[in-house]
């Protein structure tokens, strides 16, 4: 009889993950940290034009990219004379299951009917789990998703309380969890069960689907512009969004173009705390995720995560959640598109961009999320008021995640927060340290190390010297 | 107590790990609680609310645990207007007689 015991089933990871995904992560590996990611990518064995090709018969990609005139106008209001760069939004609800998420499922799904396998599991509260759903039904594939949903008290957060019910809409079942991060024993214990394919998200199938969007995105600027855009602004959580992003964008030769990732600010808010659970107006898109696997991308459930932020990441800016719901109400009210909360995120950052950019320049914000009853910011404010959390207008910057909100006055108050990116290195550097000891790194480990940063290995070297310290 | 019929829509509940079987490293509030799973599904006999089911998922699976709900459905909504945002981005040009900011 089997063990099915937390620790019995984790231990088993490695044999579930192999049976479930039909990649050997162990032959990629050259050093406890280290690994060859390219020759993971590239043994996916699909050119970008075959990714394409797949996801147009998939109901997804080819999404239309929009000038946001009057937002970009409004800006201009804001700012110094000669600055308020062209603000562009690649509208991603446009893909069947409303998110750019359907890119990253529909490779997954691709290639599991390609092996044989019956059905898929996602471990996954956001988008994906619909996107999932959504690529299975069309495929004719069982799905099961698993979701954390509600608190101790049965209380549910709306925006996931919607994306159980797009779940079932396309005829998942849906395994419906409270707060924990015990999430990836069920996937585990469900994927030894039903012996179903592991659509993770961090797969290299999974990002190589993402790379279609940054490369239509060049495509399109090019076409309208004449010119590669002069920063593309990703909504940054676990990684793959940018990093799929990046790569497409790399793979269409727009080598100049900044990738600026931005995550909602949610500092001091635990993500495994029963008690905050509810208190977070983002369930996604935060820094609760956002930092943790930018610093250490390989805590996922797939031995290596093929999502690796810091590898493509120029800038990295925080905003608030007052200041992302006031971008999305004014998305509805000058731009006359009503779009989720949670994929305004970078729009916010954008937003700081372009005051500071040249009004010859173009800043693309890459995605779009679906909206309707709980993914809302009524919704999510009218759920934050009855949980006690204060609704302000004032200076966001002053804002206190799970104790306030604040909406900005005008535009004037919405402004990014730029993150040290050389911390965010050093960050990593320590976790690699904690996994690998840094005496034993050796030549290869360090050029993977840089090439993680996407810094240079004399920077690892220094940084090595230095005992992880700043400078 | 009322017969449920087999074949009928229901979500169950079960306790999938014990505070003392959860992960360690949990925050203490976590980890006091059991870790839940609501499942809907067909309803494989006759049964009462409350009652060790056994349920049909939407793809076939069957899968065991209390009864708790007939029929689940959700109830989620756009929630009470939150006036906060009714100011954000609205025509200049409205006076503020007719409500502008000013009024």
């Amino acid at each position: 009889m089997t063990d099915h015991s937390y620790q019995a089933v984790l231990k088993r990871k490695n044999q579930i993950m192999k049976a479930s995904l039909g990649i050997d992560f162990d032959s990629y590996e050259t050093s406890p940290i280290a690994f060859d990611y390219e020759k993971l990518m590239l043994d996916t064995g699909y050119s970008i034009e075959e990714i394409a090709a797949i996801q147009a018969r998939s109901k997804v990609g080819n999404t239309p990219l929009y000038e946001l005139t009057r937002l970009t106008e409004l800006v201009r209001q804001t700012t110094a004379p000669g600055k308020g760069a062209r603000i562009l939004l690649k509208d991603e609800a446009a893909n069947a299951s409303g998110s750019f998420k359907a890119r990253r499922a529909s490779i997954s799904i691709h290639e599991a009917k390609r092996l044989g396998f019956k059905g898929v599991i996602a471990a996954t509260s956001g988008n994906y789990g619909a996107a999932v759903a959504s690529q299975a039904a069309m495929h004719g594939l069982k799905c099961i998703v698993i979701q954390e949903v509600f608190d101790s008290k049965g209380v549910c957060q709306p925006e996931i309380i919607e994306k159980s019910r797009a779940c079932e809409a396309y005829g998942a079942e849906v395994q419906r969890l409270s707060v924990g991060p015990e999430l990836f024993y069920v996937l585990l214990k469900t994927l030894e069960e039903t012996g179903f394919f592991n659509a993770s998200l961090y797969t290299p199938f999974g990002i190589r689907g993402v790379e279609t969007l940054g490369y239509e995105i060049a495509q399109q600027v090019r076409a309208r512009y004449g010119k590669a855009p002069e920063a593309v602004v990703v909504t940054h959580a676990g990684g793959g969004n940018l990093t799929g992003t990046a790569r497409g964008l790399l793979a269409a030769g727009c080598k100049d173009t900044k990738v600026v990732a931005c995550s909602v600010d949610l500092k001091g808010l635990h993500m495994a705390s029963d008690i905050d659970f509810n208190k977070k107006s983002f369930t996604t898109g935060h820094t609760g995720f956002g930092v943790p696997f930018a610093t250490w991308p390989d805590r996922v459930d797939v031995p290596r995560n093929a999502a690796r932020s810091l590898r493509y990441m120029d800038e990295y800016q925080l905003v608030s959640q007052g200041e992302v719901f006031y971008v999305t109400e004014l998305l509805a009210k000058l731009e006359g598109l009503e779009r989720g909360p949670a994929g305004n995120t970078s729009l916010t950052a954008a937003i700081t961009l372009a005051r500071q950019m040249d009004q010859d320049e173009i800043v693309v914000v890459q995605e779009t999320e679906y909206t309707g009853a709980g993914k809302h910011h009524n919704s999510q404010l009218s759920f934050a008021k009855q949980n006690g959390i204060e609704i302000l207008v004032g200076d966001p910057s002053q804002n206190i995640p799970g104790k306030n909100i604040i909406l900005p006055r005008s535009l004037d108050d919405v402004r990014g927060r730029p993150q040290d990116m050389d911390r965010l290195r050093l960050s990593y550097l320590k976790n690699a340290d904690k996994v690998h000891s840094s005496n034993n790194w050796n030549a290869g480990d360090i050029e993977f190390l840089a090439s993680d940063l996407k810094t240079s290995s004399s920077w690892v070297r220094d940084a090595i010297r230095n005992g992880f310290k700043g400078t | 107590m009322a017969v449920v019929n087999k074949g009928t829509w229901v979500e169950i509940e079960s306790v999938v790990l014990t505070p003392e079987e959860r992960a360690p490293g949990i925050p203490p509030e976590t980890a006091k609680c059991p870790l839940v799973m609501k499942v809907s599904g067909f309803l494989a006999n006759d049964a009462s609310l409350g009652d060790e089911v056994r349920v049909y998922t939407m793809i076939g699976r069957q899968v065991k645990g209390r009864l708790a709900t007939i029929n689940p459905g959700y109830d989620h909504s756009f929630g009470s207007t939150v006036s906060e945002l009714l100011q954000i981005g609205r025509t200049p040009d409205v006076p503020a007689q007719q409500g502008g900011q000013n009024d």
